[in-house]
C-alpha cells in the first residue's frame, strides 16, 4: 500500500473498492425526513385552540398537509447526522477559486444575534431603528473609503443582484442623457456567467472580448470593440485568471471617452482590499460580495449580500432605499426620487449580513484588511511557486493575485482529467479547487487559498497536490478515475438526475421502490 | 491580528520560496500610481471585546420587537423560533460550507435542499419547488419573468392587494418592458383583476392573505386566467397561513411564490430571508434558481445533486433563465429544520393560534369602536383610523408600543390610505399586549 507524505494510504486496499465508501461508523447514511418523520410527531408544544370559520372566507384547508414532524431529539439527530456529510471551511482547506472561502469569525455570528439587530422589524418607525441605520451608515463609510467611490447601494441581496443593480444604474444614466440607443455590453470571455446573464436580463446584447496571451485584456482590444452603441464594459479585476488587469486605467479612460460606463465585478476584491481602491482605477460601479470578501458565512449557498459602490456619475441613479443623515438623526429614503432607478427588493437588504461584515471590518481595521489581502496574495503565489514545476500555469512569468490558475496540459497523456484530479483531492481530505472555470483555458483548475490558511496547512496541501501529480504522471490512473473512494458517497450520476428529474420525495415513489 | 495565521518568519520563508523580496513585489502588475497611495479614514484592528462593545452600543439604539407590545407585519412576521433551529444552523458543517458543487462531500446540504423542496411543494400544493430565492419580493419578480417566458406574452397585471414593495420590485425588474399594469391599492379587499384578463395576458399576480390582510379566493381567478391561456401567480407573504388555509395549488395556481421568513428566520430588519418558488411540473425547465434532484452514486447508493443546470447562468451565460447564482441556503435550512419540528400537527396548531390571536385583536379594536376593514383575515388586518395613522404610530412608539404599519409609509401621496393602519398578531401577541395597545390608541384618538 502506498503512503502519502502524512503517512496516510493514498489508495484503499483493492477489496474495499467494491464496498460503499467512507468511515461508515461515524457517517451513517441518513434517511430522508419523510422516511423517519410522522404526522403525529412534533418538536414544538403549542396549545390546540379551536377557531371557527367565520373570518376565514370559506378558505379553511380541507386536505391534510403531508408534512411529517420530528420531536426535538429526532430533529437534532437527523440534522446533525446530515451535517456530518458536508465538507466545510472549519473542517479543512476549501480552495474554491473565485469563492473566497475564508475563516468566518464567530463574533460576527454572536453580534448578528443581538436582539437589537435580530429582533427588529424593517417597517418599525425610523425613530426606533437608529442603531440599525447606524450599521448601514458605518458599513457604507467603510465600503466607500475602501473603494474611493461616491455612493453605495446596500440593498442587493447577492453578487448577481448587485450586478443587476449596477447595470440598471448604468442603463438609467444613459437614458437620462438621451443615450438609450446604446445596446451593447462588452464582456471578456473569462467573466463569471452572471455577467453576460445580467447584461442579457436588461436587454443588452453581449459582445465578447478576447484576452491577450498573458490572460489580461488589452486596451487596444477594448478600443476596437467600443462604439457609439456600447453602453458599458463588465470587467472583473483582479480577473478570473487570478491576474490584475494592468491596463485597467487606460481601459477605463477609453470606455469613458466613448461615452460608456465601467462595471467592475468585485468578486475578487479580497486580493486588493485596503491596498488598491477601485475608484482610483476609474470604475463606475462595482458589487462587493460581503459573503466572500467580508466573511459573512457562505451557509451552504447563501444568503449572500452584494452592495454596489457607485461613482459620482452613477450615484444619482442609485436604487431605494438609502440612508440620509440629518444632524444626529439618520433618515431612510424609501421612495424613488428624481433619477433613482427604483427598488430591487422589499425592505432594506441583508441587514444580518451588514452586521457581520461591519463586525469583521472593525475587528480587522484598515491595517488588518490590507494585511489580509497581502497574505491572500502571498499564499497564492507560494502555492504557485511550489507547484509550478509539476503543474502547468497558462499565463506564467508574472505574479498572481489571490488565486492561481492551472490548466490540464500537465495531465496530457495520463488518462486523468481535471475532474478526476479534483475527485482524488477529496480522498486526501481537501475540497477541490474550482474546475473548468474560467472557460479561457482547457481543464481549468483555479486555486484560491485565502489568507486564512497557515503555512503548515499550505505545505500539506502542496505536498498532497505534488503527490497526486506524480501519481497521475506515473500512470496510477485508478486513484483518480475511481475517486472519491473515502467520501460519504462515490461519484454521482448527474446525467440520470437530469434525464429523469426527481425533485421531491413522494409516497408513490417510495411504494414503487418497496415493491421492486 | 487574530484571524491571520502567518508570523513574520512565515512570511519571510514564503517570500524566499517565491523569490520575491517583499509582498509589495507581488503587486508589481498594479499601476504604481494607485498602489498604497492613500490612507483611509478608518480605524486599525481592535480586540474582540472592543468590537463587541461598539456593536452592542448600536444594537442598544434599536427598539427590539420583544421590548414591548408589537403589531408590525406587512411581509415580515415576529414568530417564535425554537432554540434547536439556531443551534443547528450554527454548526460549522452547515454554516461554513458553500454551494454543493462537489456532491460527494456535500450530501448534507443537498439532502436538506431535497427536503426543503419537498416541504415547499407540499405546503403550497404544487408539483415542484426550487432550492430557494433571495426573498419573496424578488421571487415574485422572477415568477413574472418566468410566466412571460412560458406564455410568450407580455401583459401582466399586479393586484392592488400585492405588497407595495413587492409591486415596486416587479416594476423595477421590468423597467423599460411593456405590458405591466399595476392596479390601484385595494384596501377593502375588492376584486380588482378578473375583468382585465384577455388573450394577450401572460399572468396575473395576486397575494393572499393580501397586503391588507384579506383572504382572496383565487379559484375563480384561476379559471378566468386559464380560460384565456394566462397563468395565475399566487404570492404568500405569511407562510404560516398555509397551516390553516387552502393551499394555492389546490385553488388552481400555476406558480406560487412566498416569503418563508416566518418559519425559522428572525426579523433581522428585513433580511436575509428566504424566497420560495413552486410551480407545476410542466414549467420546471423555465424555473430560475438552483434545483436539487435525486440520483445514485457509482455504487448504486441514493444521493442528491444540483440538477437541470442547463437553465442556469454558469452554463447558459446570456441565455440563462435568470442571472441568479447564490440562493438563501442557510435560511432555507432554518426553514426546513423549523418546519420539521412543527410537522403538520405543529404547523396547524401554530396557524390556528395566530388566527385566534388576530381574532382577539380584531374584537378588541372593534370593541373600542374602531373600523376593521376585513371580513376575512388570517393574522393581519387593516384598521381605518379617524385621523392619519403616521403621527399616531409615532406617538405610540414613544410609549414603547409598536403599533403596526401606516399604509402611507409604503403608499405616500395617496390621501385615501392616509388613515389606514395594517396590524398583525402572532402566537407571541398576549392579551396584555392587546389591552395596552388598544388603551393607548384610544388615548391618542381621544
Amino acid at each position: 500500500m502506498s503512503m502519502n507524505s502524512q503517512g496516510r494510504p493514498t489508495a484503499p486496499a483493492a477489496e474495499s473498492r467494491t464496498v460503499s465508501s467512507g468511515p461508515a461508523a461515524l457517517l451513517p447514511a441518513e434517511p430522508l425526513l419523510f422516511e423517519i418523520g410522522d404526522r403525529d410527531h412534533s418538536g414544538v408544544d403549542l396549545p390546540d385552540v379551536e377557531v371557527d370559520d367565520s373570518r376565514l372566507g370559506g378558505l379553511r384547508r380541507k386536505a391534510p398537509l403531508d408534512l411529517p414532524g420530528l420531536t426535538e431529539p429526532e430533529a437534532l439527530r437527523h440534522y446533525v447526522r446530515l451535517s456530518r456529510r458536508n465538507y466545510s471551511i472549519d473542517s479543512g482547506m476549501y480552495p474554491l477559486g473565485s469563492c473566497t472561502m475564508k475563516h468566518n469569525p464567530r463574533l460576527n455570528e454572536k453580534m448578528a444575534r443581538l436582539p437589537g439587530f435580530a429582533d427588529v422589524h424593517p417597517l418599525q418607525p425610523v425613530s426606533t431603528v437608529q442603531g440599525a441605520l447606524g450599521i448601514m451608515e458605518q458599513l457604507s463609510h467603510w465600503l466607500m473609503e475602501l473603494t474611493n467611490t461616491a455612493a453605495v447601494a446596500l440593498s442587493p441581496k447577492a453578487g448577481a443582484h448587485g450586478e443587476l443593480c449596477g447595470m440598471m444604474a448604468i442603463k438609467a444614466a444613459h437614458e437620462a442623457k438621451g443615450q438609450g440607443h446604446r445596446k451593447i455590453v462588452l464582456v471578456p470571455e473569462s467573466a463569471h456567467g452572471t455577467n453576460p446573464a445580467t447584461a442579457a436580463f436588461l436587454g443588452y446584447s453581449v459582445k465578447s472580448i478576447d484576452a491577450n496571451e498573458n490572460g489580461t485584456v488589452d486596451v487596444e482590444a477594448v478600443v476596437a470593440a467600443l462604439s457609439d452603441d456600447v453602453a458599458a464594459i463588465m470587467l472583473t479585476n483582479p480577473n478570473t485568471c487570478g491576474l490584475f488587469e494592468s491596463q485597467i486605467i487606460e481601459i477605463a479612460k477609453a470606455v469613458h471617452d466613448a461615452g460608456a460606463y465601467f462595471y467592475c465585478d468585485g468578486a475578487n476584491f479580497n486580493a486588493i482590499m485596503g491596498v488598491v481602491r477601485p475608484g482610483d482605477l476609474g470604475i463606475d460601479a462595482m458589487h462587493i460580495n460581503l459573503h466572500k470578501t467580508f466573511s459573512t458565512p457562505h451557509g451552504g449557498g447563501g444568503p449572500g449580500s452584494g452592495p454596489v459602490v457607485l461613482s459620482e456619475a452613477l450615484a444619482p441613479y442609485a436604487p431605494v432605499p438609502f440612508i440620509r443623515k440629518n444632524g444626529e438623526n439618520i433618515g431612510l429614503v424609501e421612495h424613488a426620487e428624481d433619477g433613482s432607478f427604483g427598488r430591487l427588493t422589499a425592505f432594506h437588504g441583508q441587514m444580518g449580513m451588514y452586521v457581520r461584515a461591519l463586525t469583521y471590518m472593525l475587528s480587522h481595521g484598515a491595517d488588518g484588511l490590507a494585511q489580509a489581502a497581502r497574505d491572500a496574495v502571498l499564499n497564492a503565489n507560494y502555492i504557485k511557486a511550489r507547484l509550478d514545476d509539476l503543474f502547468s500555469a497558462p499565463f506564467d512569468g508574472q505574479p498572481v493575485m489571490h488565486e492561481v490558475l492551472f490548466d490540464d496540459s500537465f495531465l496530457k497523456g495520463t488518462d486523468v482529467s481535471t475532474l478526476d484530479f479534483a475527485k482524488a483531492m477529496i480522498d486526501e481530505g481537501f475540497h477541490p479547487m474550482t474546475m473548468y472555470f474560467p472557460l479561457v483555458v482547457h481543464g481549468a483548475m483555479l486555486i484560491e487559498p485565502t489568507e486564512s490558511e497557515s503555512l503548515q496547512t499550505l505545505d500539506v496541501f502542496i505536498e498532497t497536490m505534488r503527490d497526486l501529480a506524480h501519481d497521475a504522471k506515473a500512470g496510477n490512473v485508478g486513484r483518480f478515475t475511481q475517486a472519491p473512494m473515502r467520501a460519504p458517497l462515490r461519484r454521482l450520476d448527474e446525467t440520470r438526475a437530469a434525464r429523469q428529474p426527481k425533485l421531491k420525495w413522494s409516497q408513490e415513489d417510495q411504494r414503487a421502490k418497496a415493491a421492486e | 491580528m487574530r484571524y491571520l495565521p502567518h508570523s513574520a518568519a512565515d512570511r519571510e520563508h514564503m517570500l524566499a520560496t517565491i523569490g520575491a523580496a517583499s509582498i509589495d513585489e507581488l503587486f508589481s502588475t498594479v499601476p504604481k500610481s494607485v498602489l498604497g497611495t492613500f490612507s483611509p479614514d478608518l480605524p486599525d484592528h481592535q480586540p474582540e471585546f472592543a468590537v463587541e462593545a461598539h456593536m452592542r452600543a448600536l444594537a442598544g439604539k434599536n427598539h427590539a420587537a420583544g421590548d414591548g407590545p408589537f403589531f408590525v407585519g406587512a411581509g415580515a412576521y415576529r414568530h417564535h423560533v425554537p432554540a434547536t433551529v439556531d443551534h443547528l444552523i450554527q454548526r460549522s458543517e452547515w454554516l461554513t460550507a458553500y454551494t454543493p458543487y462537489q456532491p460527494e462531500i456535500s450530501q448534507g446540504t443537498l439532502q436538506m435542499l431535497f427536503e426543503f423542496q419537498t416541504q415547499v411543494a407540499n405546503l403550497t400544493g404544487m408539483d415542484v419547488a426550487n432550492a430557494s430565492m433571495y426573498d419573496g419580493s424578488t421571487a415574485t419578480a422572477e415568477a413574472v419573468l418566468m410566466a412571460r417566458r412560458i406564455t410568450k406574452r407580455n401583459k401582466v397585471f399586479l393586484s392592488g392587494g400585492l405588497h407595495p414593495q413587492y409591486r415596486d420590485t416587479v416594476v423595477t425588474y421590468l423597467s423599460g418592458e411593456e405590458g405591466l399594469e399595476c392596479l390601484s391599492p385595494s384596501p377593502e379587499g375588492q376584486g380588482d383583476i378578473v375583468d382585465h384578463i384577455d388573450d394577450q395576458t401572460a399572468a396575473i399576480v395576486i397575494q393572499t392573505p393580501d397586503f391588507y390582510g384579506h383572504l382572496r379566493n383565487v379559484s375563480a381567478l384561476a379559471e378566468a386566467a386559464h380560460a384565456k391561456g394566462a397563468l395565475l401567480i399566487v404570492v404568500v407573504t405569511e407562510i404560516v397561513s398555509l397551516g390553516l388555509l387552502e393551499a394555492p395549488g389546490a385553488l388552481g395556481a400555476d406558480i406560487v411564490v412566498a416569503e418563508g421568513q416566518s418559519i425559522g428566520n428572525p426579523l433581522t430588519f428585513g433580511g436575509p430571508y428566504v424566497g420560495l418558488l413552486a410551480c407545476r411540473d410542466k414549467f420546471v425547465r423555465q424555473m430560475p434558481g438552483r434545483l436539487c434532484g435525486e440520483t445514485v452514486d457509482a455504487d448504486g447508493q441514493r444521493g442528491f445533486v444540483l440538477t437541470l443546470s442547463t437553465r442556469e447562468q454558469h452554463i447558459r451565460r446570456e441565455k440563462a433563465t435568470s442571472n441568479i447564482c447564490t440562493n438563501s441556503g442557510l435560511c432555507a435550512l432554518a426553514f426546513t429544520i423549523h418546519l420539521s419540528l412543527l410537522g403538520e400537527k405543529g404547523l396547524t396548531r401554530l396557524a390556528k393560534l395566530n388566527h385566534a390571536r388576530a381574532v382577539a385583536l380584531a374584537d378588541a379594536l372593534e370593541g373600542a369602536g374602531l373600523e376593521v376593514l376585513n371580513n376575512s383575515f388570517f393574522n393581519e388586518m387593516t384598521v381605518r383610523l379617524p385621523s392619519p395613522a403616521t403621527p399616531i404610530v409615532e406617538a405610540l412608539a414613544q410609549k414603547g408600543i409598536l403599533a403596526g404599519l401606516p399604509v402611507s409609509r409604503l403608499e405616500p401621496g395617496k390621501p385615501e390610505v392616509e388613515n389606514l393602519l395594517v396590524l398583525a398578531a402572532t402566537e407571541l401577541t398576549t392579551d396584555a399586549d392587546i389591552a395596552a395597545f388598544v388603551d393607548s390608541l384610544k388615548g391618542e384618538l381621544a
